[in-house]
């Protein structure tokens, strides 16, 4: 959810011979089998980052969700991580089962994974799983006594929101409080899109006037995500990368416009136009 | 004090702050003072990767305005986009004619998104008037190529930025260079029907609603239509500078 804006912005490759990134289809495939692991965990990257959503690739990508020769020395799987990642960028519904599969795996970078792609896959089907995986954290409706970080509640719980799990407000409302405060936004943002009230929106409004820049770049992608336009203002002004700015306002433009019935641009969404090109 | 003293101490406490905010603090003081000698020293702060100082020095080098162009020209940093990027934005806000080959090759050839991004937005905002009258024409046409390049642009900030320019390029030659002028509206029309992005493509909608209020007011006030021509300037449009 947090990227660095160095990897987001410009490792986009826009030639075609960027250092690395001329892979054929078939040779991202073919190194997906590789013995050499650094080749299959940079094909899986590749097939998700070019989203060559082919369904051999899909299929090769599902398949490396069970890999098991590569390892860190924690115990993580890095090439399932990448392939999880890659799965949801190429928008193929045949990976929500394995990756709700992949909640359950040791690894916390791979159940991450999985709960962010979910979220960009889009099917329901994967929500009482991600509810299951929530509950770790709490003891009834409160959080339980320590803090738990053990599980990715910020992905589970934008997952949550994004798919309009509304059964689970009770559930998701508690981790409001929760000691990371990227767990607090991620609930907040959640609670927002769950029940549209303006209070979730500012809060992550507030938050925009925080200490920390990693914290402020994360409340831009949370506020662009839910598209919450009183944010507008608060946004072109808080201390952030104009990139990180105009894609959340970016995320205000466009729910603008995707909720108004006419045709013609609302004020809502020139005011929002012109704090973009004053970014730009 | 001097304005050179002043510059001096604001210049060291730039130099000597310790921590993040500290730099914001200074970067924005220094850059509040508008000293012509403090240039060099803002151009520095764009590659501190600290956005808030950017953003002032940013403002600061703008408020300056032309004479802090040959600096910003000299010493824009080949080696952190980021930096560059910023100071491509502060020679857009100034719309300073001198940086036009500087903003062409930025827009169209460099690698980073927020360098194209912010160059091709200043394609936009270059002062016509700065240039010799017999030369306006011919540039304007060399953005104009340029910008309908920029304009099919991977990234969708670039191609939005592009429509920015476009918009503003269209109002400036809508009576000199009607032709030239169709060919931005017709590109328009095309973005909107085929751009993959919703953003963009409501950027298009809202340069055409732009461009259309523009010549209807043509359309009422003939008069003032045939002032402009005769002056042989295009009047910079304050709007969007920074």
């Amino acid at each position: 959810m947090n990227p660095s804006p160095e990897k987001t912005e410009d490792l986009s490759l826009t030639g075609n011979n960027a250092e690395g990134g001329s892979l054929t289809v078939e040779q991202a495939l073919a190194n997906l089998e590789s013995a050499d692991l650094g080749l299959r965990f940079y094909a899986a990257w590749w097939l998700g980052r070019f989203r060559i959503n082919e369904s051999a690739a899909v299929t090769a990508l599902i398949k490396a969700l069970e890999d098991e020769a590569d390892r860190t020395p924690e115990g993580g799987y890095p090439l399932r991580r990448n392939a999880a990642r890659a799965l949801g960028k190429l928008g193929d519904r045949q990976a929500v089962s394995p990756l709700i599969g992949c909640l359950d795996c040791s690894d916390f970078y791979v159940r991450e994974a999985a709960a962010q792609s979910l979220e960009m896959l889009g099917d329901p089907v994967c929500i009482p799983a991600l509810i299951e995986l929530l509950q770790v954290g709490l003891q009834g409706e409160q959080l339980i006594s320590q803090p738990d970080l053990s599980q990715p509640y910020e992905a589970i719980l934008e997952t949550l929101g994004a798919l309009r799990a509304t059964e689970c407000i009770p559930l998701v409302k508690p981790f409001l409080e929760h000691p990371i405060e990227l767990v607090q936004y991620a609930a907040a943002r959640a609670m927002y899109q769950l029940t549209q009230e303006p209070v979730y929106g500012e809060r992550l409004i507030k938050a925009l006037a925080g200490d920390k820049l990693q914290l402020r770049r994360a409340v831009l992608a949370d506020l662009g995500a839910i598209g919450y336009l009183p944010a507008a203002d608060a946004i072109a002004e808080t201390l952030a990368e104009n990139s990180l700015k105009l894609i959340s306002l970016k995320g205000l433009l466009e729910y603008q416009v995707k909720h108004t019935a006419t045709s013609t641009l609302s004020d809502g969404a020139i005011k929002v136009i012109n704090l973009m090109d004053s970014l730009l | 004090m001097n304005n050179s003293d002043l510059a001096q101490i604001l210049i060291r406490a730039v130099e000597e702050a310790d921590s993040s905010d500290r730099l914001l603090d200074a970067v924005q003081e220094l850059a509040a003072a508008g000293i012509e000698e403090s240039v060099p020293t803002l151009i520095a702060a764009l590659g501190y990767n600290n956005p808030g100082a950017a953003v002032a020095a940013v403002d600061g080098l703008i408020a300056i305005g032309e004479v802090a162009v040959p600096s910003l020209l000299e010493l824009i940093d080949d080696y952190n986009y980021s930096a560059r990027a910023w100071a491509i934005r502060a020679l857009a806000g100034i719309g300073d004619a001198r940086a036009l080959d500087t903003l062409l090759e930025a827009a169209k050839t460099d690698f980073s998104l927020s360098v194209r991004r912010a160059a091709a937005r200043g394609l936009g905002t270059l002062r016509w008037q700065q240039l010799p009258a017999e030369k306006v024409e011919s540039v304007q046409i060399q953005v104009l190529e340029a910008l309908l390049l920029i304009s099919q642009d991977p990234e969708w900030i670039v191609r939005y930025a592009a429509v920015t320019s476009l918009e503003t390029l269209a109002i400036a030659i809508a009576v000199t260079l009607p032709d030239q002028a169709s060919r931005i509206t017709n590109q328009l029309q095309r973005i909107l029907d085929t751009d993959a992005d919703l953003g963009v493509r409501t950027r298009v909608k809202f340069a055409q609603q732009k461009i259309q209020q523009q010549q209807h007011q043509e359309v009422f006030a003939p008069k003032r239509k045939l002032e402009n021509t005769e002056v042989s300037e295009i009047p910079y449009r304050g709007a969007g500078r920074r």
